[in-house]
C-alpha cells in the first residue's frame, strides 16, 4: 500500500510526541519515608529573620528552627512551658523577671546558648523595630533603653518592665516568634552595615530548634533539614520539603496521588472530595481570625442599645456556618480567639426574627438602613449577603458596599464607613493582643489616629477601658483570665462590634502522617512530632 | 548652483546600519511606552501601595513616614522620571512583599518560564506545521477537518481547563507523566544540594551534571504543561500554516514544478515552504512571545516556579514594583522577539535584504 509521503512524516512525528509522553512514567516516585513533603500557599513569607518575620508561614518555619526560653506545647499550646529557660520568676514588686538557662544546648553552628544570646536576641528585636517589635515595646523597651532592660550575668537573663504588668502577660508575649533566641556570634559574623545580620538571616538560620534552614526560595519552597542530638530528642522527619503549590485543586492531586504528605490550603469542596479516599484523613483546627460586623458610632443610631441588640438577634450564624462557610468558619461571639487565656466557647445569640423585630420597635428607630463595607471575597460576600436577607426580614435595610480590600481598609482607618465587615487576627498569644485593640480607645477625637478597632468605630469603651488596663496588669493568671471573660461579655452585650466567626482550617493528609500539629489558634505549625 | 541629476554613491553597508538604527530606536521607543503605560496603571489602580506595605496595624506617622521613603509624596511625572533612571541602571526596584531586588527575583524565575515555553513552542512548531500542510495539500478532507476541529479547541476551550483535565488523566488516573512542580520531591532536594545551577533550566542544568535520572524526572514533569501550551500554539500555527500553504500552492511556480515532474514531497516541502516560512516565522515568534506572556495559568495550576506565577503572587499581594518588573521582563522579551524574526525574515526573504 502506497502511503502519501506527507501524511507518513506526519505519522512519525505523532508517534514521537506520544512516545515522548509515556515513556517516563515509570520514573515516578513517592515522598521518601523520612521526608516529610508539604502544600501550601508560602507567598506571605516577607522574612526568615525571626526578629522580623510576622506572616503565618514565615512563623511556621521560625518555630521549627528556634527555641525560646519559654515555649507552648505544640499538641495542647495552653500556657507556657520551659524551652531554653529551665526556670523563672519575678520579683516582689512585679517589674523585674529573671530567667535561668538550661545548660548544655548548642546552636546549629555548635557554640553553646548562653544568656548572653538570649540577652542579645530580644535586645536585637527592639533595635531592628521590625514589624512584630511592638510586642517587646510594650513592656516599656525602647531602642535607647533596652540594653539597661534586658540584661544577663552567667546563666541568667533579667527583664525589666516599666510597670508591673500581668506575669502571664510576659511570659505569653515571649511565646511569640519575635523572642526567640538567635546565635549571636554566628549573626553577627554576618552583620553588613550595622543590620544585625538582618539581611543573613532573612535566608538562612542560626538557632536551636529542631531543624536547620537548608534553602528557601520564595515562591517556590524551603527545605528544613533535622539536626542530630537535638536536646528535645532527633525528630523523626530528617527533612521537611515545603512546595508551594498555590493552586488547591493542584495540591488535592499531588495528595491523592502521594506526591505530597500534607495539603494545607484545600477547600471545603475539595475537603468534602476527598472524605471517601480511605488512604487519605483530614485534620481540623481553628485559626486565630476573627471575622465580624461592626458599626460607626458617629451615626448616633449605633449607640442605641436596643437597635444593636436588634441586629445581634438578626443574623443566621450556625446557618451560615453550616452551608455556604461549611469547613471554612466556626460561629465564635466573642473577641477572644478559642484557645486564647479567658477565651468565651457560649454562642448566646442565634436568629430569632421575632424578637429582633420586638427589639428593633423597643429601641424607637423608625425605617433603619445600614450600609456594609464588604471585601469583594467570597466568603464575606456569602455573609454579607446571608445579612442582608436576615437583616431585611426583620425591617432593617442593608445596602451593600463592596469593593477591594485595601480601599475598604482606608475608608475603615478613616472611619468613614456607616458598617463595615471585617477580620481580625490576633499578633501574639496574650489575651491583650484583642483586648487592647476591640475594648480600648482612651481619646475618640477624630485626630488621635490610635488605630484601635474601637477608635476606628468611634466608640468609646468607657469603663471597659478600665477592665482591659487592669487586666492587663493582673498578677494571678486565673483572676486575668476571669477579667477578660468579664469584659467580653460586657463588651459583646453593649459595644457596635458582633463577633461572627472564628476561621476554621482544613489540613489533609496521607493516612500514615501522625502527630502533626498546625498550632491552632495561638501557635505555629511543628514539624519535629511527625511520624509517618 | 547647477543642479546634478546623477544619483549619490551608496553605500550598501550604511543602508543596513540605518535600518538596524532604525529598527533600534523603535524598540526603544516600544519599551519606553510600555514603561510608561505600566507605571501609569499601576499608580492610577485604586489601590492604596503605602497601606499594602506598611499593614493594618501601621500607625499615621509610620504610613506617612512610608509615603514618603516611596517618593509618593511628588507628581507623577517626577516619580516616572525617578523610576525611568532607576530601570535605565538596571535597577527595577524592590520588592515589597519580600524585599528582594525585583530584577534579582525575576532571573531567578524567568528560566523556568523560557524553558516552559521554549519547549512549549517547539512541540506547537513540530506538531502545527506538518498539521497545516498536511490540511492545505488535501483541502475538505477528514484530515483537514480535522487539523481544523483540533485548532479550534485549542482556541477556544479555557487553558486552565485543559490543564487541570491533563493533571488528571495523564498524571492522576493513567501515571504517565509527573505531577505539579519541576521535580518529584526527592529529586528536587538533590537538585537543590547536588546541582550547580548554570541556566536556571532544570533540563539543560540537570544534563550539564550528568543527573541523566534527573534529567528524565525532569522532562517527565515538564512534558505535560509544555505539551499544553504547545498545543495552544499549535492551534494558531497549523491554522496560519494551512492558509500560507494554500496561498503558495495556487501559484504559477507551483504549477511549473508539478509539470516538470517533481515529486510532490518536494514541491511542497522545498518550492512551496521556503516561501511559506517567511510569514511563517512572524507566526512562529508571535506564538512564542504568545506562551512567554500568556503562561500565567498554566504556571499556577503546575505550581511551576516562573514568570507567570511571580506576576500573579504579586498581583494578589499588590506588590506593584514587582508587577511593574515583571511586565517590562515580558514586553522586553516580546519586543526582542521580534526583533530576531525581523532578522531572520530578512535572512529568509532575499527581497527584503
Amino acid at each position: 500500500m502506497l502511503i502519501d509521503p506527507t501524511l507518513r512524516r506526519v505519522g512519525v512525528a505523532v508517534a514521537a510526541a506520544l512516545m515522548m509522553t509515556a515513556a517516563p512514567g515509570a520514573l515516578l516516585a513517592e515522598t521518601p519515608a523520612d521526608t516529610l513533603v508539604i502544600a501550601d500557599a508560602i507567598d506571605d513569607i516577607v522574612s526568615l529573620d525571626p526578629q522580623e518575620a510576622f506572616e503565618f508561614s514565615g512563623l511556621d518555619v521560625i518555630n521549627n528552627v528556634y527555641d525560646g526560653l519559654v515555649e507552648l506545647d505544640p499538641s495542647e499550646p495552653t500556657g507556657p512551658q520551659p524551652g531554653l529557660a529551665e526556670s523563672w520568676d519575678v520579683s516582689e514588686d512585679g517589674m523585674t523577671f529573671t530567667f535561668k538557662m538550661k545548660p548544655g544546648i548548642t546552636f546549629s553552628s555548635g557554640n553553646p546558648v548562653t544568656a548572653e544570646d538570649a540577652a542579645f536576641s530580644l535586645q536585637r528585636a527592639v533595635k531592628l523595630d521590625k514589624s512584630p517589635a511592638f510586642i517587646l515595646n510594650q513592656f516599656g523597651w525602647t531602642k535607647d533603653n533596652v540594653d539597661q532592660m534586658v540584661t544577663f550575668d552567667g546563666d541568667t537573663v533579667t527583664l525589666k518592665t516599666d510597670k508591673p504588668y500581668a506575669p502571664t502577660f510576659l511570659y505569653n508575649c515571649l511565646t511569640a516568634g519575635v523572642a526567640v533566641v538567635v546565635d549571636k556570634k554566628t549573626v553577627l559574623e554576618h552583620e553588613a552595615n550595622g543590620d544585625l545580620g538582618n539581611e543573613w538571616l532573612k535566608t538562612n538560620s542560626a538557632g536551636t530548634g529542631a531543624y536547620i534552614l537548608k534553602s528557601y526560595k520564595p515562591n517556590e519552597g524551603y527545605i528544613l533539614q533535622a539536626r542530630e542530638g537535638h536536646w528535645r530528642g532527633d525528630a523523626p522527619m530528617k527533612a521537611v520539603f515545603m512546595r508551594h503549590v498555590p493552586e488547591a485543586a493542584t495540591q488535592r492531586l499531588l495528595l491523592e496521588k502521594g506526591d505530597i504528605d500534607v495539603a494545607r490550603e484545600l477547600t471545603p469542596v475539595d475537603i468534602e472530595g476527598i472524605k471517601g479516599n480511605a488512604d487519605l484523613k483530614v485534620q481540623s483546627d481553628v485559626g486565630g481570625q476573627i471575622f465580624y460586623l461592626s458599626f460607626n458610632q458617629k451615626n448616633e443610631a449605633y449607640k442605641n442599645e436596643k437597635f444593636l441588640d436588634a441586629m445581634r438577634w438578626a443574623i443566621d450564624y450556625q446557618g451560615l456556618a453550616d452551608t455556604v462557610l461549611k469547613g471554612n468558619m466556626v460561629v465564635h461571639q466573642a473577641f477572644l480567639p478559642k484557645g486564647y487565656l479567658g477565651a468565651l466557647d457560649d454562642t448566646p445569640f442565634s436568629l430569632d426574627v421575632e424578637k429582633a423585630k420586638a427589639l428593633l420597635a423597643e429601641s424607637g428607630v423608625t425605617a433603619p438602613k445600614v450600609v456594609i463595607d464588604v471585601r469583594n471575597a467570597a466568603d464575606r460576600m456569602e455573609m454579607a449577603q446571608s445579612i442582608q436577607n436576615t437583616f431585611g426580614q426583620v425591617g432593617i435595610t442593608v445596602e451593600l458596599n463592596i469593593g477591594e480590600g485595601a480601599e475598604q481598609l482606608k475608608r475603615y482607618r478613616a472611619r468613614q464607613h456607616d458598617a463595615t465587615l471585617q477580620s481580625w487576627g490576633p499578633d501574639y498569644p496574650d489575651p491583650q493582643t484583642n483586648a487592647g485593640s476591640f475594648a480600648w480607645n482612651d481619646n475618640n477625637a477624630d485626630d488621635a489616629g490610635t488605630g484601635t478597632l474601637a477608635w476606628r468605630n468611634a466608640y468609646d469603651p468607657g469603663p471597659l477601658n478600665d477592665i482591659t488596663a487592669a487586666a492587663v496588669m493582673e498578677r494571678d493568671g486565673e483572676k486575668r483570665a476571669a477579667m477578660y471573660q468579664d469584659l467580653q461579655q460586657k463588651h459583646r452585650t453593649t459595644s457596635p462590634f458582633i463577633a461572627l466567626f472564628q476561621i476554621g482550617y482544613n489540613s489533609a493528609m496521607r493516612g500514615n502522617v501522625n502527630h502533626f500539629y498546625t498550632g491552632g489558634a495561638i501557635d505555629s505549625a511543628a514539624y519535629w512530632l511527625v511520624t509517618k | 548652483m547647477a543642479a546634478s541629476s546623477a544619483p549619490l554613491p551608496t553605500n550598501p553597508w550604511l543602508g543596513r546600519l540605518r535600518g538596524l538604527g532604525g529598527t533600534l530606536i523603535s524598540l526603544a521607543a516600544t519599551v519606553l511606552g510600555l514603561l510608561f503605560i505600566t507605571f501609569i496603571i499601576a499608580r492610577v489602580v485604586p489601590i492604596d501601595p503605602v497601606l499594602a506595605i506598611v499593614g493594618d496595624r501601621a500607625t499615621d506617622a509610620q504610613i506617612e513616614a512610608t509615603r514618603v521613603a516611596l517618593g509618593l509624596d511628588k507628581p507623577m511625572w517626577h516619580q516616572f522620571l525617578i523610576y525611568l533612571g532607576n530601570v535605565l541602571q538596571g535597577d527595577l526596584g524592590t520588592s515589597i512583599r519580600s524585599g528582594e531586588p525585583v530584577l534579582q527575583a525575576v532571573g531567578r524565575v524567568f528560566p523556568a518560564t523560557l524553558e516552559l515555553s521554549t519547549l512549549g513552542v517547539i512541540i506547537g512548531v513540530l506538531a502545527g506545521v506538518p498539521a497545516g500542510v498536511l490540511a492545505a495539500t488535501k483541502p475538505g478532507s477528514i484530515a483537514d477537518h480535522i487539523v481544523r476541529l483540533v485548532g479550534l479547541m485549542g482556541y477556544s476551550m479555557p487553558v486552565f481547563w485543559l490543564g487541570l483535565i491533563g493533571l488528571l488523566l495523564f498524571y492522576g488516573v493513567l501515571g504517565w507523566v509527573g505531577g505539579p512542580g519541576r521535580l518529584d520531591a526527592i529529586y528536587q532536594m538533590q537538585f537543590e544540594f547536588d546541582v550547580t545551577p548554570v541556566t536556571g533550566m532544570i533540563l539543560i542544568d540537570t544534563a550539564l551534571a550528568g543527573r541523566w535520572d534527573m534529567f528524565a524526572n525532569a522532562l517527565s514533569h515538564i512534558i505535560l504543561p509544555a505539551s499544553l501550551l504547545g498545543y495552544l500554539s499549535m492551534a494558531y500555527i497549523s491554522r496560519m500554516t494551512r492558509s500560507f500553504m494554500m496561498n503558495e500552492l495556487g501559484q504559477e511556480y507551483i504549477t511549473t514544478a508539478r509539470v516538470k515532474g517533481m515529486p510532490e514531497w518536494r514541491v511542497i516541502w522545498v518550492h512551496a515552504m521556503r516561501n511559506v516560512m517567511v510569514p511563517l516565522i512572524t507566526v512562529i515568534a508571535l506564538s512564542y512571545a504568545y506562551l512567554l506572556e500568556g503562561s500565567v495559568l498554566t504556571e499556577t495550576i503546575f505550581a511551576w516556579p516562573g514568570l507567570g506565577s511571580y506576576i500573579t503572587d504579586a498581583l494578589m499581594t499588590n506588590d506593584m514594583p514587582a508587577v511593574l518588573g515583571g511586565t517590562i521582563v515580558v514586553g522586553v522579551a516580546f519586543v526582542t522577539l521580534n526583533l530576531v524574526s525581523d532578522l531572520l525574515y530578512k535572512l529568509v526573504d532575499p527581497r527584503a535584504r
